[in-house]
């Protein structure tokens, strides 16, 4: 079985939060450089994608987590893996590798779960979804107040260093693609054009999965578009899913999630910040509330994967599982033909 | 559980906002002013690097209510990538345009795939077809489909442009199938452009390619039935191009047609459409046969179209005055005259409309407001322009004149309240400050809006304003200022607003005013509320923004948001220009070889003085073009009469202009007095010119540019185009400088009579004609001064576009301006010109010339010299500049400060 038939079943479960699990371990500089980078000319703490190659053990630990708690769909940690946003860190070259072994690991976390855990069934129940982020640069917007039409990236290379990751992550064997965490549709239309040129070239196809980002109260994407004209302007992917993460928390999420199980042809995916981060820039919203929210979207019949993002942990994934694990998925609508 | 939800398959594209086609839609009206081979005036700023102004363009055409917005750049004199490129990066930063879906317009693929990079949104490509055969199609179809783009494909193939409806048919079909079982594009993404082709040509064969089309497009629809079509509606009429009558006819006759086929959008210009319904009987009759080719089989209903054509080129000049509308109700009167701005029977209208309400208060909030919205309903979707405007206000103002008596008998007899309740708005040209003519255009456009307008006129302190806004518990104020030293006083006002803790909002507005002045300087400095407001369009906006209770807090928090960021990117940007400081600055000079140069010595030495100059003369050297832009209309002049948007108002307002200003000459309202001089001149220190008024040493300070230059260019000072004082060999051979001063006066008398007429509309002419007098003065004895005074050009020739385009030797830079931007030298130069006495003007303490209609400058002959802009300069020379003026620390920061930061 796999995840479209799946899906067609029951509600799956995303995992949560990759940085507020790496933040629990405290890594100091020597910890993110590990044996390999000890000597690197640049400072290294904070690349969590790195990780993946210094403490592959951690990352591993914690898809484990998220496993354990429910989650159908684990994200590689990869979020800032490309090499524009890698730069930043001089580590561009590694892009590829780091992809590559951020599948392998999400992977081997699967296979030992299903070990440690035997069902007897052969169905398929857990999937690997190649994390493709945002980029630290954006396609339409100038960084430039004074120049507007100035970009500090331009689409080819945005979409050169995306099809970098995909390969690797294709090749480190993830089942799905996730465009997310969108605050800028044009790097996502990039990101779509450079896997459909990905599966072109090397004649093979995964589902896709999108998510954007609304980012405050205006109901609009950074990039200034409205849901509706961002779901419209990346349809052509024929993703799996649409949905949105990040930015918001599930109070704030409510509407547009209604809105998106109205107008998606597809299936819908909701995975929310704990809430909105407190003064002190922490999320503090606890699992109960969390799963509360989500559990309410479920029995509207909106949302077909659900999951957590910036300050959700392994107890919120585990507290929506148990929510929703008997509630109906949204069912797709009919596409009229004529 | 939700019932089970359909999703249809509509086409559905997006800017900032989704665009969806359902069945039942409107015809969809596609932008196409900006469009290269469509708008001269976009192709021209557009080969001239305009995008501002360009963008413009763009913005108008959603504004008058274009849905898909076309863009096509292709030109042979410009490189369509880059210029499609950089347009579209600047229209994603314009929300107000990008809203609207984008349509990528070009006959060059590379192009195309440039522009589909740009845009967030999903957009149509206009077009891809089979001419070049079914490989290369396919090949840009996957393209546009990578982009998620939906296609525009035109019927054209190996053979050529289909003109049949076979030929249509098969085509389409064709390129359908490629589309959908090749290209994997859903059907509801592809639209068809069958081709729209001239008629009534005199060659037969061309007859029926109307109906062609039309019964192409109801085939298509049939047998294909989710795609679209689309077409060039403009084509069909070209014959009788230069007749816009018959081909505006032509047009709706045509659409009327094709939309019934089932037609889905096109490319038409609204502004050359008539109403269906009001089209002349016979015209319509003719049109019709044409376009559905009957009685057509040998040219006949060609030939009559033709025929007719003529007879309605002909008089098509004559303006028939429609006197109908005064046959309609009295309140449908009182609307037309509103909208029309028609004063002619105001008077007996509102007479009329008094005795037949109860209360002549209800005629104001009846009819006259009904009229007013319908009026800020148009100019707020761009259908009315501010011209126009202005003169509804006019119309209503007379009209409220007249009802005021019978309200204040009222209120008498029956202690009525004024219950009125209209919000409060403060208008103001700050301290030291005498430039109003922007600041009435705001009074009446928010007056038209229904709010109250106080307007406390010039060179108003901040206590008055201040104290006036509390003593009438004002809702907003609003202050204006057109040169730089106003921008301080405008701090101060938010820093005074803020002292006594006032709670409304502070509007800024004028021509030096700017956002990001506003967000740095002026909003830190009140809480409450400050908000720059870049033209009078935007005024109601901003204010009724300001007063919805509502949206107040959203809107102000929004624009604190935004200056903030402002703010914060302007304090951290790193300075892209580099300054090489003052002392670098002083040794790389203009240089030029003094030693084989003989100054030119004018023909007479001291003053000459202008009293009432004939006026006739200075007219010829009117320059229009700021003229227009007063009125916010921008664009070259004359071609902005012929302007497809804003001609026939910019033409109103011209002639208008003309008729005041032969009133002007002939009745003598105004008078021109100037002052022209020359003096010996030396320059004896590195920024210093030293001026001999018989005996007198008065010297002139200048100011050097400190931006670091290409290698070989100057950092230019006003000083270094008077020759340095060790070539001057006893007076043998000794260079000079000029000064002039002009104005126009008599005006107040005018104003303050078109004032008490309630003319707000000859009022802001009569002060806009006075400012284009005197910059025509100024440059008409600046010509004079050339040929004539100095002498130093005897020869010139030069046409009045090369006048405005400075082509001229020698400059007339203006104390306050770029090239000597302190304020406190005109103080030097009125003395040496004994400005005032001669001349009548006066200057104030923060150096502003009144009346506000004067100029003045020095003159330099040197054939080097040019106009060029000081810009920021260095604390060294801030310093060597207050020691050359004696003056103190706080002097040097009050008066160079706009050269500071």
């Amino acid at each position: 079985m796999n995840i479209e038939q799946l899906l067609a079943e029951r509600i799956l479960i995303l995992d949560g939060a990759m940085g507020t699990m790496i933040q629990r371990h405290a890594l100091d500089e020597s910890g993110y450089r590990g044996e390999r980078f000890k000597d690197f000319s640049h400072d290294l703490k904070g690349n969590n994608d790195l990780l993946c190659l210094t403490q592959p053990s951690i990352i591993k630990d914690i898809h484990k987590a998220y496993l354990n708690a429910g989650a159908n769909i684990i994200e590689t940690n990869t979020f800032n893996a490309q090499r524009i946003s890698l730069a930043d860190y001089h580590m561009e070259d590694l892009a590829f590798e780091i992809n590559l072994e951020a599948a392998k690991i999400a992977r081997t976390a699967i296979e030992e779960y299903c070990k440690e855990h035997p069902t007897g069934s052969t169905i398929r129940e857990h999937f690997v979804a190649g994390a493709i982020g945002p980029m630290n640069k954006t396609l339409s917007l100038s960084p430039n107040v004074n120049d507007p039409g100035y970009r500090a990236v331009t689409f080819d290379e945005v979409a050169d260093a995306y099809f970098i990751q995909i390969d690797g992550l294709v090749k480190g064997g993830v089942d799905v693609l996730l465009i997310e965490t969108i605050f800028d549709t044009l790097n996502a239309k990039a990101a779509i054009y450079a896997i459909q040129k990905y599966f072109r070239e090397h004649k093979i196809t995964l589902p896709i999965m999108i998510s954007g980002t609304i980012t405050d109260a205006s109901g609009r994407t950074l990039s200034g578009q409205t849901l509706e004209a961002f779901y419209i302007s990346v349809m052509h992917a024929r993703p799996l899913s649409i949905g949105l993460n990040c930015a918001l928390g599930a109070s704030e999420m409510r509407s547009h999630i209604e809105e998106l199980s109205h107008i998606a042809s597809c299936y819908v995916s909701a995975y929310p910040n704990a809430g909105l981060p407190n003064a002190m820039g922490e999320y503090d919203e606890q699992p109960n509330d969390t799963a509360s929210f989500i559990e309410s979207w479920a029995k509207e019949g909106w949302v077909n994967i659900v999951g957590g993002c910036c300050g959700t942990t392994p107890e919120h994934i585990h507290e929506i599982a148990s929510r929703v694990k008997n509630i109906k998925p949204r069912k797709l609508p009919i596409l009229n033909m004529a | 559980m939700a019932a089970e939800k359909s999703i249809q398959p509509f086409l559905r594209i997006s800017g900032l906002e989704p665009f969806i086609l359902r069945p039942g839609s409107l015809f969809v009206n596609v932008g196409e002013r900006t469009n290269i081979t469509g708008s001269k005036k976009f192709a021209r700023l557009i080969r001239a690097n305009q995008y501002e102004q360009a963008l413009d363009i763009a913005r108008q055409q959603v504004e008058n209510g274009a849905q898909v917005l076309d863009v096509n750049l292709d030109d042979a004199m410009i490189d369509g990538v880059k210029a499609m490129k950089t347009f579209l990066n600047l229209l994603q930063a314009e929300p107000d345009i990008a809203k609207i879906p984008i349509m990528i317009d070009s006959s060059k693929f590379e192009i195309i795939e440039a522009g589909l990079k740009c845009v967030q949104g999903k957009c149509i490509v206009n077009s891809i077809s089979l001419k070049e055969g079914e490989e290369k199609f396919l090949y840009q179809a996957e393209i546009c489909r990578s982009f998620g783009a939906a296609v525009i494909v035109m019927a054209f193939d190996e053979q050529g442009q289909a003109d049949t409806q076979k030929r249509k048919i098969e085509i389409c079909e064709k390129a359908y199938q490629i589309l959908t079982e090749k290209a994997g594009y859903l059907p509801e993404d592809i639209i068809f452009d069958p081709n729209i082709f001239a008629i009534a040509t005199g060659m037969e064969e061309h007859n029926n390619y109307a109906v062609d089309f039309i019964e192409a497009t109801r085939e298509i629809k049939q047998k294909m039935p989710l795609t679209k079509v689309s077409g060039g509606v403009s084509n069909v009429s070209f014959s009788f191009r230069g007749n816009d009558t018959v081909r505006e006819a032509m047009h709706s006759i045509f659409l009327y047609h094709a939309i019934k086929a089932g037609m889905d959008m096109g490319i038409v210009n609204a502004g050359q459409l008539a109403v269906y319904d009001e089209i002349e009987p016979t015209l319509k009759k003719l049109c019709e046969d044409v376009i559905l080719n009957k009685n057509n089989d040998h040219n006949e209903a060609t030939e009559k179209l033709i025929q007719f054509a003529d007879t309605v080129k002909a008089k098509g000049k004559t303006i028939v005055e429609d006197k109908a509308w005064r046959k309609m109700s009295v309140e449908e009167r009182l609307k037309h005259a509103l909208v029309h701005g028609i004063t002619d029977f105001i008077d007996e209208d509102t007479e009329e409309a008094r005795l037949q309400y109860e209360r002549p208060l209800d005629v104001i909030e009846g009819p006259l407001m009904d009229g007013m919205n319908v009026v800020g309903d148009l100019f707020g979707s761009g259908k009315m322009f501010l011209p126009q405007v202005v003169k509804s206000a006019r119309v209503m103002k007379k009209s409220v004149a007249i009802l005021t008596p019978y309200i204040e008998l009222e209120k008498k007899k029956n202690e009525f309240q004024d219950s009125s309740g209209a919000p409060k708005i403060l208008l103001a040209t700050v301290k030291g400050d005498v430039h109003d003519i922007g600041k009435n255009i705001v009074g009446v456009v928010l007056g038209c809006n229904g709010y109250a307008v106080t307007d406390l006129g010039v060179m108003v302190s901040a206590d008055k304003i201040l104290d006036t806004a509390i003593a009438e518990n004002v809702d907003i104020v609003g202050v204006s200022g057109l040169i730089t030293p106003s921008l301080d006083e405008m701090v101060h006002i938010a820093t005074e607003m803020k002292r006594r803790e006032m709670h409304i909002p502070l509007l800024i507005g004028g021509a030096t005013t700017s956002r990001i002045h506003t967000a740095v300087k002026i909003a830190p400095k009140f809480d409450e509320g400050v908000i720059h407001v870049a033209d009078a369009s935007r005024s109601v906006t901003v204010v009724s923004s300001l007063l919805n209770k509502d949206n107040k807090k959203t809107f102000l928090s929004d624009i604190q948001k935004q200056y903030a960021a402002l703010k914060e990117n302007y304090e951290n940007k790193k300075p892209v220009k580099q300054y090489i400081g003052y002392e670098a600055a002083i040794q790389n000079p203009f240089s030029f070889d003094w030693q084989n140069y003989l100054p030119p010595a004018p023909n007479f030495k001291g003053t000459k003085v202008f009293k009432n100059y004939p006026l006739p003369e200075i007219r010829d050297y009117i320059d229009w073009k700021p003229f227009f832009i007063t009125w916010e209309m921008h664009g070259n002049f004359p071609d902005i009469l012929k302007d497809e948007i804003v001609g026939t108002e910019a033409t109103k307002l011209y002639e208008d202009a003309q008729q005041l200003l032969d009133k002007i000459i002939e009745e003598q309202w105004l008078q021109a007095n100037g002052v022209v001089g020359f003096w010996e001149a030396t320059r004896i220190e590195h920024d210093t010119i030293e001026v001999n008024n018989t005996g007198e040493k008065i010297h002139l300070e200048c100011l050097r540019q400190e931006i670091k230059k290409a290698s070989g260019q100057p950092n230019f000072s006003l000083a270094d185009f008077i020759m340095p004082n060790e070539y001057t060999t006893n007076g043998k051979c000794i260079d000079h400088i000029g000064a002039f001063a002009v104005t126009i006066s008599g005006i107040e008398k005018h104003i303050q009579h078109f004032q008490e007429n309630h003319d707000d509309y000859n009022k802001i002419m009569l002060q806009s004609i006075s400012d284009r007098l005197v910059e025509a003065f100024a440059e008409l004895l600046h010509q004079k001064t050339r040929t004539l005074f100095w002498g130093y050009e005897p020869d010139e020739h030069l046409s009045k576009e090369e006048l405005i385009h400075e082509k001229y030797t020698g400059i007339r830079p203006a104390p306050g301006y770029p090239a000597c931007p302190e304020h406190t030298e005109k103080l030097k130069l009125f003395h040496l010109l004994n400005a005032t006495e001669n001349t009548g003007i006066i200057l104030t303490d923060a150096m502003a010339m009144s009346p506000a209609a004067s100029v003045c400058g020095w003159y330099f002959s040197h054939p080097g010299s040019k106009y060029f802009g000081v810009g920021k300069i260095s604390t060294e020379q801030v310093n060597d500049y207050a020691r050359r003026k004696s003056w103190t620390e706080a002097e040097a920061s009050k008066w160079l400060r706009p050269m500071l930061d």
